[in-house]
C-alpha cells in the first residue's frame, strides 16, 4: 500500500470524479450552462461600438476630405444613384458641390444620425479646405471595460455556478449513497469517515478549476471581461467559497434518506440566494432594512468578492469581510454536519 | 484461541419492538455457522450488532476476542462483511469497485485475484449496473473478501438468486471455509443451511431457541428419517419459516 493511487482518499475521490464524468447531463449543466447563459445575456446586453455613419457624395474632392473623418463611411456616387441611396436610407447624408464651390448637405434633420453626420461632414470638409481649429481639444472616453452589464454578469454567474453545482451535486451524491445503503456498507469497512467526507471536498475542488476557469476565461475571451485581481487571490476566493458551499451541502444532506427530502432543503437554501444575492442585478436594489441579511448570505459574499476582485482588482485584504462570511458558514455548517451526519 | 463470536444477554429494541431479547450465542473459530429464522426473528439486528454497525441496548459482544468499544479500528481490518441489499455504485466497473474496497485494508489479495476468485474476470471492465443479480452478489462477496478477513459475515447472501447462481455462491463460501476461516451466515433457506453450515442456531422472537448441527437438529425431531430442517423449525415454533 505504498502507491499514492491506492490511498483510500484517492480511490474515494476517483469514485466521485467517475460518478460525475459518467453522468453526461451533470457535466453539461455544471460546465456548459454558465457559458451558454453568458453568451445569451452578453449578446442581449452588449454595448454597441460607436456607429459609423454612411454618407454619400458626388464629388471626388469632397470624398477625399470626408474620408479623413473616421466616424463616416463615405461612398462616391453619380448624382442619380446618390439621390436614390438617400431616399431609401442607404446613406444618412448626401454632400454635393456646385461649380461655384458651394457645398450642399441633403439630409433629414429629424434623424439624429443625419444631424450628427452633417456636423462631422462639415468639419471634415472645412478642415480639408484648410480651416484650422483655434482651440486645441482632446477626447477622453468614459465607456470603460468593467462597467458594462456583461462585466457585472460574469462574476455573478460564476458565483451562482459554484453554489448551485456544489449544493446539488454534493447533496445528491451523499443522499443517493445513503439510500442505496452504500454508505452503511462503507462504514462496515475500515474506511475513515474523514476520508469519506474529504473525498467530496476534494472532488468539488477539482471540478472548481473548470467551474470557475471556464466562465471566467470565456468572459475574458468573448467579451473582454477583465480579471484585474491576482490569480492567487482568485484561487483563494474560489477555494474558500467551494469549501463553504460544500459544508452547507453536507449539512443539508446530513440526515435526508431520500432525494426528494434533500432537494427540498437545497431549494430552501438556494432559491432565496438566486434572487437576493445579486446574480443578475445588484442586491443594492432591495430595501435598506434587509441589506444586512443579504450581506450575510454566502452567495452575496462570493459575488461581491468576485466582482471586487475581477472588476476592481481588489486584493485578499480588501475582500476579507466577504471571505469572513464564507468562512463562518463553512465552520458552522461543517461542525453541525459532523454532529448530525447519518452514516447508515 | 478465543471463540470467533461471543454474545451474552444481548438486547436491542427499536421503540416498542424488541428485536433481540436476551440472546446468548458462542461461535467457535473455523466454522461455517448458520443463523436461521423467519423474517423479523432478529437475525439482521444480531449480525449488525456483531458487525459493529448497530449498538446494542445491553449485553456483551466479543468478536475475535475483542470489543467494538475498544478495538473498532483493528477489528474492522479483520472482518469481511456483506450486508443485505447494498447497492454498489452503478457507474463504477467491477475492478474499480474492488480496488476501492481494497484501498481500505492494510493487507489482502490483489483486486484481480479476488475478481478471479469470484469468477468475474469476464466482467472486470463492466459497470455494476450491467451485472445480473448473481454477479452483483459475487461482487459483493469480492468486496467482503478483499481484506483477507478471518471472519466473514454474510447476511442472506443468496436471497433472490436463481438456483444456478445460488450454487455458484455456495461453492465460493465452501472454498473460503476450507481455507480455515470462520463464517457467520444468516438465511431462511433450509437447504442452504444443510448444505453449508457445520453448526446452526435457530432464532425466533429475538432469542436462540435451538442450537446444534443440521443433522443433530433433524435427528432430535420427529422420526429422524425424512425430517428436514424445515420440520425442525415447524416443530420448534409451530410456524413455517417462510410465508410463501
Amino acid at each position: 500500500m505504498t502507491r499514492l493511487a491506492d490511498h483510500p482518499l484517492v480511490q474515494l475521490t476517483l469514485v466521485r470524479v467517475r460518478e460525475f464524468t459518467r453522468e453526461p447531463e451533470a457535466v453539461f449543466w455544471s460546465l456548459l450552462f454558465p457559458v451558454l447563459i453568458t453568451v445569451g445575456l452578453g449578446i442581449a446586453f452588449q454595448s454597441r461600438p460607436p456607429d459609423v455613419l454612411k454618407v454619400a457624395t458626388t464629388s471626388a474632392t469632397l470624398a477625399s476630405s470626408l474620408r479623413l473623418e473616421p466616424g463616416l463611411d463615405v461612398v462616391q456616387l453619380e448624382p442619380v444613384a446618390a439621390a436614390r441611396q438617400l431616399a431609401i436610407g442607404g446613406v444618412v447624408l448626401l454632400a454635393e458641390q456646385s461649380a461655384d464651390g458651394l457645398v450642399t448637405y441633403r439630409y433629414d434633420d429629424t434623424n439624429p444620425e443625419s444631424r450628427t453626420a452633417r456636423m462631422l461632414a462639415d468639419r471634415a470638409i472645412q478642415r480639408g479646405a484648410g480651416r484650422a481649429d483655434p482651440v486645441a481639444t482632446t477626447d477622453m472616453l468614459v465607456q470603460e471595460v468593467g462597467s458594462r452589464y456583461v462585466d457585472f454578469l460574469v462574476p455573478g454567474l460564476v458565483g451562482l455556478g459554484v453554489m448551485t453545482n456544489t449544493l446539488w451535486g454534493l447533496s445528491f451524491s451523499i443522499v443517493d449513497s445513503r439510500r442505496r445503503k452504500l454508505t452503511k456498507r462503507l462504514m462496515a469497512t475500515p474506511m475513515s469517515r474523514a476520508h469519506y467526507l474529504l473525498s467530496y471536498l476534494v472532488w468539488r475542488l477539482l471540478v472548481l478549476v473548470v467551474e470557475v476557469g471556464v466562465p471566467v476565461a470565456f468572459g475574458a475571451w468573448a467579451f473582454g471581461v477583465p480579471v484585474r485581481g491576482s490569480l492567487s487571490a482568485l484561487v483563494v476566493i474560489s477555494v474558500v467559497a467551494s469549501l463553504s458551499f460544500s459544508a452547507q451541502a453536507l449539512l443539508l444532506a446530513s440526515r435526508a434518506r431520500t432525494i426528494e427530502a434533500a432537494s427540498g432543503l437545497v431549494n430552501l437554501m438556494s432559491v432565496p440566494m438566486w434572487i437576493l444575492s445579486g446574480v443578475f442585478f445588484s442586491a443594492q436594489r432591495f430595501p435598506d432594512a434587509v441589506q444586512p441579511f443579504i450581506a450575510a448570505l454566502p452567495l452575496t459574499a462570493l459575488n461581491d468578492a468576485l466582482r471586487a476582485h475581477m472588476l476592481q482588482g481588489a486584493s485578499l485584504a480588501e475582500v476579507a469581510p466577504q471571505l469572513g462570511v464564507l468562512a463562518a458558514w463553512l465552520v458552522i455548517c461543517f461542525a453541525l454536519a459532523l454532529r448530525l451526519f447519518r452514516w447508515r | 484461541m478465543p471463540p470467533a463470536l461471543r454474545l451474552a444477554n444481548l438486547r436491542k429494541a427499536y421503540g416498542d419492538v424488541i428485536a433481540v431479547n436476551g440472546l446468548n450465542l458462542e461461535v467457535p473459530a473455523g466454522q461455517c455457522f448458520g443463523l436461521l429464522g423467519p423474517n423479523g426473528a432478529g437475525k439482521t439486528t444480531t449480525i449488525e450488532i456483531c458487525e459493529g454497525l448497530t449498538t446494542p441496548d445491553s449485553g456483551v459482544v466479543e468478536v475475535l476476542g475483542r470489543t467494538w468499544a475498544r478495538d473498532a479500528a483493528a477489528l474492522r481490518q479483520r472482518l469481511g462483511i456483506q450486508l443485505q441489499d447494498t447497492q454498489l455504485a452503478d457507474k463504477l466497473t467491477v475492478f474499480e469497485t474492488v480496488r476501492l474496497f481494497r484501498s481500505f485494508y492494510h493487507h489482502g489479495p490483489a483486486p484481480d485475484d479476488v475478481i478471479a476468485l469470484v469468477q468475474l474476470e469476464e466482467k472486470r471492465a463492466a459497470r455494476v449496473i450491467e451485472l445480473s443479480g448473481g454477479q452483483k452478489q459475487r461482487l459483493a462477496l469480492a468486496c467482503a473478501l478483499v481484506g483477507d478477513p478471518e471472519l466473514l459475515f454474510l447476511d442472506e447472501p443468496t436471497t433472490g438468486l436463481d438456483p444456478q447462481a445460488r450454487r455458484q455462491l455456495w461453492d465460493l463460501i465452501d472454498t473460503f471455509r476450507k481455507a480455515g476461516k470462520t463464517i457467520l451466515l444468516t438465511t431462511h433457506y433450509m437447504d442452504e443451511a444443510e448444505r453449508l453450515c457445520d453448526d446452526l442456531a435457530i432464532m425466533d422472537r429475538g432469542q436462540v431457541i435451538a442450537r446444534g448441527t443440521p443433522r443433530g437438529l433433524i435427528d432430535a425431531t420427529g422420526d429422524g428419517q425424512t425430517a428436514t430442517l424445515e420440520d425442525v423449525f415447524v416443530t420448534l415454533t409451530g410456524r413455517h419459516l417462510r410465508d410463501d
